[in-house]
């Protein structure tokens, strides 16, 4: 007799804790952000939180998502993946599987977004990664996107850059072996280049590993090597170290980067020294019009600094995942159903007009977009020198 | 040949670094037989504690109108911080390794690794992911010297460090102190009979450890301008290979391994690919304890008196 009371009570129990829950999913649709808000990239994890605030408070103000003529209320999980690649597959393990979120935006570097797409593949949760150009992230994946153009097409995009803005023949490249988007992009350059120059016309292909602060041996090597321009795809905290050394030793030729340049603390961090550099990046802010001077011109006043490109590109994919959920039709409330169909409208998604340009899906999920080649000004800003599209 | 003695100048800069952190960790292992693990996170504090201390400095001297030239700021900056970071190894010692003295050494080393990740940490908490920029006290003048590029800081640094160590060598040679600590390196049980305050040595072998990590720290603000609280494991680790390298208790060892393992980074790094660099240099450095398992001034003897 008891034991029955027993059983009945805790039935109940357990239907109490599981009923409410599974009443408030069909009314909720939550978004997970995994970002790098501690380690090595930081400011890249703020960005990312920022402009997703931003987003945030724009859908609050239309009161919600409108899928199907009914508003839904809209809840980020904003999660901090260290900037670790194992942290960030726990993230979205966790988002997945515990928060149940409909869909992912982030990680942002590479080195996070190939395996943690590999998560929301094996899941079936639609990811869109904002920032990872490394090719691997969506491939043969369908349930993953991006936000950003790739590797394969930035690093001929500098190459054809240099060998046209000056001439040179011979160059060098400085990368972190032990990090995929440096790695990666640093043998696409290679590639590309020697496909202009001719085999070898790469006369140092130098590496380092993650957390190195001394590039001496590798810079004096460069140097030695007579390469005619540097070209280093690091992240912000190790260029301001690179360009810094790189000059203390003698070398006075230009140094070149890539969109990981493009974060707000690169000349804070860097100074001087890395004024009148070129990089390729997604969107210059300045001299920027229409709706992107808009976006600029709002977080410069709410968070007191110019977005870079990772902000930029985080408001255009939740900005995708919303015209995606909107598409979708109607929210079953099962959320396998619905992850489903948000993928599917977000593969439909055609000439979405964002704030980098406009993008289109490839079959990959890897949006056809246009390269920005900037200089760093004599101010310190970044401006606008080229437009390159495919 | 410009290439080599390019090579030698890099290497002897970023021996210092090594060199005076190694000292740290053996006067710390010579003394009280103790892997203190959380010195490399002792540097990195010491480099923050510089970074506020050279912008208070710098911010004092422009509101009080008193013109303190650029090098009298970083001379300022150098001292006021390794008195400061002294404290802080103390406060390690006193909170930490204290309690665990007759504890198991396992135990004491454990200690070491939870408080380098409480440095690490609480920096984070205290100042935010955010890098900082050490703010520029030298302005950077490159010597170029028939191809072989110098700069002030480089020269700075070196010179700098092997003051620090000089001092080191005459204060544990000349002074009572000195002579203290060294019979407690002799004996750990005996020594404090005859009178030896053991706690007194202690504290002060971590202050000068500390102190001295603080240098290094300042310098290598001064050569490489971006601080995050994580910069100290790594450097740590390496520092400990060159101490134990070194010999047990000795700072000419200590300082000698710190040379041999900058020049052997940034040799390796010169004749092969730069990838294999850790690679072939921490091999060549096993090769070596192989063939001297004591290091290169450590006694057989001692270890064996301790335990």
């Amino acid at each position: 007799m008891r034991k029955s009371w027993v059983f009945i009570i805790s039935c109940i129990v357990i239907s109490l804790i599981f009923i409410p829950s599974a009443w408030c999913k069909t009314k909720t649709i939550k978004i997970g952000i995994n970002a790098p808000m501690t380690g090595d990239i930081p400011k890249v994890g703020e960005g990312t939180k920022y402009a997703a605030e931003m987003w945030l408070e724009d859908v609050k103000a239309a009161g919600g998502i409108a899928v199907g003529g009914k508003k839904y209320p809209v809840k980020l999980v904003i999660e901090d993946n260290e900037s670790k690649a194992e942290s960030a597959v726990k993230v979205n393990t966790k988002m997945i599987t515990e928060d149940e979120v409909l869909v992912i935006v982030g990680p942002q570097a590479s080195k996070q977004a190939i395996p943690a797409g590999e998560v929301a593949n094996n899941y079936k949760t639609p990811m869109i990664s904002p920032w990872s150009t490394n090719p691997d992230t969506t491939k043969d994946r369908p349930y993953v996107f991006r936000g950003c153009f790739l590797d394969p097409f930035q690093g001929p995009v500098l190459a054809n850059f240099i060998k046209g803005e000056f001439g040179f023949t011979k160059a060098a490249v400085l990368y972190d072996v032990a990090s995929d988007y440096p790695k990666g992009l640093a043998e696409f350059f290679k590639q590309a280049w020697e496909k202009l120059n001719g085999p070898g016309s790469v006369v140092a292909f130098e590496s380092f590993t993650t957390k190195d602060a001394d590039f001496s041996s590798q810079l004096t090597k460069i140097i030695k090597s007579g390469a005619q321009v540097l070209f280093t795809p690091q992240y912000y905290n190790e260029v301001a170290l690179i360009v810094q050394q790189a000059h203390e030793l003698g070398w006075n030729k230009p140094i070149v980067g890539s969109d990981s340049w493009g974060s707000a603390e690169t000349v804070q961090l860097c100074g001087k020294d890395c004024y009148g550099l070129f990089f390729s990046t997604h969107y210059a802010a300045a001299g920027a019009k229409g709706k992107t001077k808009e976006f600029i011109d709002r977080y410069n006043k709410k968070y007191g600094y110019v977005p870079d490109d990772v902000a930029a590109l985080t408001w255009d994919s939740l900005g995708i995942v919303k015209t995606a959920i909107e598409h979708v039709g109607k929210l079953t409330g099962n959320i396998e159903k619905d992850r489903k169909n948000v993928r599917d409208a977000m593969a439909k998604v055609k000439e979405y007009d964002g704030i980098t340009g406009k993008m289109t899906f490839t079959e990959d999920g890897d949006p056809i977009k246009c390269a920005v080649i900037v200089r760093i000004s004599n101010k310190g800003e970044y401006e606008f020198y080229k437009s390159v599209c495919p | 040949m410009t290439f080599f003695f390019q090579n030698l100048i890099n290497a002897l800069q970023w021996g210092s670094f090594y060199a005076l952190i190694a000292l740290g960790y053996s006067m710390v292992y010579g003394i009280l037989m103790l892997f203190n693990f959380a010195h490399g996170d002792i540097f990195m504090v010491g480099a923050y504690i510089g970074f506020g201390v050279a912008t208070g400095v710098t911010a004092l001297a422009s509101f009080g109108a008193i013109v303190l030239p650029k090098w009298l700021i970083l001379v300022l900056t150098i001292i006021i911080s390794m008195f400061l970071t002294s404290f802080v190894g103390m406060l390690v010692e006193r909170l930490g390794y204290r309690p665990l003295r007759e504890a198991p050494r396992a135990s004491a080393a454990i200690t070491g690794l939870m408080i380098g990740i409480i440095l690490e940490t609480g920096n984070l908490a205290l100042l935010g992911a955010q890098r900082v920029r050490f703010p520029t006290l030298i302005k950077s003048e490159t010597y170029n010297i028939s191809g072989v590029f110098v700069t002030n800081k480089k020269i700075m640094i070196v010179v700098v460090s092997l003051m620090l160590m000089l001092a080191l060598h005459q204060f544990v040679r000349r002074t009572k102190w000195g002579m203290a600590m060294r019979a407690m390196a002799f004996d750990f049980v005996v020594v404090p009979l005859m009178g030896v305050p053991i706690n007194t040595i202690a504290a002060m072998t971590f202050a000068i450890g500390s102190a001295l990590a603080a240098a290094a720290g300042i310098l290598f603000g001064v050569a490489y301008p971006v601080l995050d609280p994580y910069m100290g494991i790594v450097f740590g680790w390496k520092a400990f290979v060159a101490a134990i390298l070194g010999g047990r208790g000795s700072i000419l060892g200590a300082t000698l391994a710190g040379f041999l393992l900058g020049f052997l980074e940034i040799f390796v790094a010169m004749i092969f690919p730069s990838t294999l660099r850790d690679l072939i240099a921490y091999s060549i450095i096993l090769l070596i304890l192989t063939f001297r398992p004591h290091g290169f001034f450590g006694e057989p003897y001692s270890a064996r008196l301790r335990l």
